[in-house]
């Protein structure tokens, strides 16, 4: 097998079930298989959803930040899936928020949306995921050309979002959001000064071809 | 000649290391066993200083709720208590080893009877009752506990505030070795919380000492707490070691921290939002992942005991 053939056929599907762990453990904990949601199942439902959601987004940004450091090409071959379980994991927690926590009242939602920012500002960041999700197909990534990069360029306002929705939600101790925040602004801090340092060595390059000329 | 010495003592006969070591706690359950027989109708509450003693000469009360009581379990691993921690299986976790005991409670203030008690001496005027209250987190979830408790407004009797106290004022024990959510300043420690007099002296306010007709858990607010079944549980301060009576209106702790979301008054009140979440409705703890939410009552359905406390004053803006 060749180092695609491998990535394709053993790392994929392996990664692929890494991913689902969190998610079955939620069902096997709800069946008290593995563990307990403890009193309040819904609310842990909902915690754990999120939680995941959020680790997963930081886990998106952190492959291109890996990738320039090690040279390890490879993980790029990982970025849409990893991308797409980031989706997967926020619709649960958008999904048990409304069918076990609103109960599938639409007047609680449409409540909730307009009264309480912190819940417009979630379910913002999930309608861009959404969009991402739907253009990640290989046939309207190529349609839309370079559109698709800035459309994906979002990736970084869901991040922002996401941080945003926990930290307004806690009740006191910001501790965790306070680390998700920390980590986003490493993930997207070193983008900024690659991007500066890449513009800097533009400039130079440029006016050393002028001296020359 | 052979002299045969009987065996010297059976190993039955010996004190096990144990029961050795807890000699004084073994004196002193049967001293308080032998004093409970005497004056069990003379209402002396005692609480053996053992961990989920059980409790005796406890009366029924005609506040009880006939629903059914949340699982001791439940009751007991899900809590909000920062001094042990701000996830709700911390307190569980990080209580264990928590010594309620000894204990002592200073009461100070506008009262002719002030001073620092021992929690023993404290309790004994007093009588105990079950009261199965319907409890309402201000997080919108709720459960039914059965607490054993004494009449708050008989303890505010028995201390006999003079006509300055307005409100009455509680502590919490402030001990960052026995508590390792102090050493984080999720909150301004100690946790204060306050009721005005009328609160205080209305029937439905308890010290409670016990669950399930056992000693209270320390993740519960060993060994004495505060509980105002109309308002928000943040309300009902735990392991309280100071009580204030006081003119002005003191500082509480969730109001110092956001005033904006947590009021003085803190009333169960459907129809005032708390600024990130609806408090029209409540999730019962228990009641299985599929159940609905049900409609929260306003003053948690006490009003028939309490509303007239609340008499021409804005709930809206009082909240």
């Amino acid at each position: 097998m060749n180092t695609l053939q491998q990535i394709r056929f053993i790392w994929k599907p392996f990664i692929f079930l890494l991913c689902l762990v969190p998610a079955t453990m939620v069902v096997t904990d709800v069946f008290g298989l593995t563990g307990s949601l403890g009193a309040n199942p819904v609310e842990a439902i909902l915690d754990r959803f999120g939680n995941w959601g959020l680790r997963f987004i930081m886990i998106t940004l952190a492959i291109t930040p890996l990738r320039r450091m090690t040279g390890w090409n490879w993980l790029s071959r990982y970025r849409r899936m990893i991308g797409l379980f980031t989706f997967f994991y926020i619709a649960m927690h958008f999904t048990t928020w409304f069918v076990l926590d609103r109960d599938m009242l639409l007047s609680e939602v449409v409540e909730d949306l307009t009264k309480r920012p912190f819940i417009l500002v979630g379910f913002t960041a999930l309608l861009i995921l959404t969009a991402l999700a739907i253009t990640s197909f290989t046939a309207i990534r190529r349609r839309m050309g370079r559109r698709w990069q800035i459309l994906h360029n979002a990736v970084y306002i869901v991040g922002i979002l996401g941080v945003w929705h926990y930290w307004w939600q806690v009740k006191k101790d910001i501790t965790e959001p306070l680390i998700y925040a920390a980590v986003l602004a490493t993930l997207l801090g070193a983008r900024i000064i690659w991007r500066l340092a890449r513009r800097r060595k533009q400039r130079r390059a440029a006016l050393q071809a002028q001296v020359q000329s | 000649m052979l002299i045969r010495k009987t065996a010297d003592i059976r190993p039955s006969e010996i004190t096990s290391e144990t029961n050795y070591l807890n000699r004084r706690d073994f004196i002193r359950a049967g001293a308080i066993a032998g004093g409970s027989l005497i004056a069990a109708s003379a209402g002396a509450a005692v609480i053996p200083d053992t961990r989920q003693a059980k409790l005796s000469g406890i009366s029924k009360s005609p506040f009880s709720t006939d629903e059914a009581p949340n699982s001791f379990e439940d009751i007991s691993t899900y809590n909000n208590f920062y001094e042990f921690g701000t996830g709700k299986a911390d307190p569980f976790r990080n209580a264990q080893d928590f010594k309620p005991r000894p204990w002592t409670i200073e009461v100070s203030g506008f009262a002719e009877k002030t001073g620092t008690f021992d929690f023993d001496d404290f309790m004994k005027p007093f009588d105990l009752e079950e009261r199965i209250y319907r409890m309402r987190c201000v997080e919108a979830w709720s459960m039914v506990i059965p607490w054993v408790g004494i009449s708050l407004a008989e303890v505010v009797k028995y201390f006999r505030p003079t006509s300055k106290a307005k409100y009455v004022a509680f502590e919490t024990l402030n001990d960052k070795e026995q508590m390792p959510g102090i050493r984080r300043r999720s909150l301004d420690w100690p946790y204060r919380e306050g009721l005005t007099i009328e609160e205080a002296t209305n029937p439905l306010s308890i010290l409670a000492v016990g669950i399930y007709g056992n000693s209270i858990p320390n993740q519960n607010g060993a060994p004495i707490r505060l509980v105002t079944p109309w308002k928000y549980g943040f309300k009902g301060i735990k392991s309280i070691v100071k009580i204030n009576f006081t003119s002005s209106r003191p500082r509480t702790s969730w109001n110092m921290a956001a005033a904006n979301e947590y009021g003085f008054y803190a009333n169960v009140n459907p129809e005032v939002s708390h600024p990130r979440w609806s408090q029209a409705r409540e999730r019962r703890i228990g009641a299985g992942l599929f159940a609905d939410k049900q409609e929260t009552l306003m003053f948690n359905g006490y009003g028939e005991q309490v509303a007239h406390l609340y008499k021409g004053l804005d709930l809206r803006r009082n909240f």
